[in-house]
């Protein structure tokens, strides 16, 4: 049993089973990056969902936001949607970039920035 | 002024101590920070022509390696907690100190690596644009590794000094957070950078 600083008195977690957790999914990931062939969008949506899985058992368990108030949990969710915005917003630039605008030729870099 | 008045002057709107409710509100504006970096990552990725793979640049098992402690030292930093709730100071003061010399070593081995890129594969951040977004990126998640560890140094001071007990941990439970929070943002860094 572990008592936090409000008083609040919750069964511990099972730490080292998450460790093994962390870890495994870990050496998964590399193993899955290096060897295993996949086309790239998958890749990326396999990866990035073990890494957001990774993430929230080391929110909800090692920073105990499992065992905290409802009110600070709605504090860090609404911060999370504001990050999940703000990556969709720039994946939406990225999605719907126009074809039609063209770099400038290198040769002209050099002038531009003077 | 009485003890009963005292606990509910300690509690705040949300029904957490002050400074811990600072510390998460601390973290949650270095979540749209290192959000900010990572987007601007994802632009110049994607939006680039060409574009290194990272695994023939940097050197993954390595980094995994430094994955690994960073997991660890987060590991010990829990138990500690948990120690110190559980009124084992021995132990708190020992995972205490094994959190700081993981992090430390984890900060070893990357200066290790950018040693190795900048001089033996002149890899700088002037060299591409993925050098440039990769050392700002891990350059500041870098930073905030040393900034945890000397606080965490502090703390474990204090803690041999007899400071906390296990009604008074306040200062171990908030450099915990943050420590926490430094190892899940390099969860998704290491994914984001090295591995896609």
């Amino acid at each position: 049993m572990e008592i936090s600083q409000t008083g609040s008195v919750h069964v511990s977690p099972r730490y080292m089973a998450i460790f093994w957790l962390l870890l495994g999914m870990t050496i998964g990931e590399v193993l899955i990056a290096t060897y295993v062939p996949m086309s790239m969008v998958v890749k990326i949506l396999v990866l990035v969902g073990m890494a957001g899985i990774k993430a929230l058992l080391v929110a909800l368990y090692f920073m105990h936001l499992k065992f905290e108030r409802v009110s600070l949990g709605i504090t860090v969710s609404l911060t999370l949607v504001l990050a999940l915005i703000l990556i969709v917003a720039i994946l939406g630039q990225w999605i719907f970039h126009s074809p039609s605008v063209e770099m400038p030729p290198r040769h002209a870099a050099p002038s531009a920035q003077k | 002024m009485d003890a009963a008045a005292h606990a509910i002057e300690y509690e705040p709107g949300v029904g957490l101590p002050t400074k811990k409710l600072g510390m998460w509100v601390f973290l949650c504006s270095e979540v749209m920070f290192f959000t900010g970096l990572i987007g601007g990552y994802i632009v110049l990725r994607f939006g680039a022509p060409m574009w290194p793979i990272p695994s023939q640049t940097l050197n993954v098992p390595l980094t995994a390696f430094n994955t690994f402690l960073l997991i660890c030292s987060s590991v010990t930093m829990v138990l500690a907690l948990s120690a110190v709730q559980r009124g084992d100071m021995g132990k708190m003061r020992g995972f205490l100190v094994a959190t700081c010399v993981i992090g430390a070593c984890f900060l070893g081995v990357q200066v290790f690596e950018y040693h190795h890129l900048i001089v033996v594969e002149h890899f700088t951040p002037s060299k591409s644009l993925f050098g440039s977004v990769f050392f700002t990126t891990t350059g500041f998640h870098g930073f905030h590794v040393f900034c945890g560890v000397i606080c965490m140094t502090f703390v474990t001071v204090r803690a041999f000094r007899g400071r906390y007990t296990q009604a008074d941990h306040e200062g171990v439970e908030n450099v915990g957070l943050y420590w926490h929070f430094v190892d899940l943002v390099w969860i998704i860094l290491f994914t984001v950078i090295y591995l896609i």
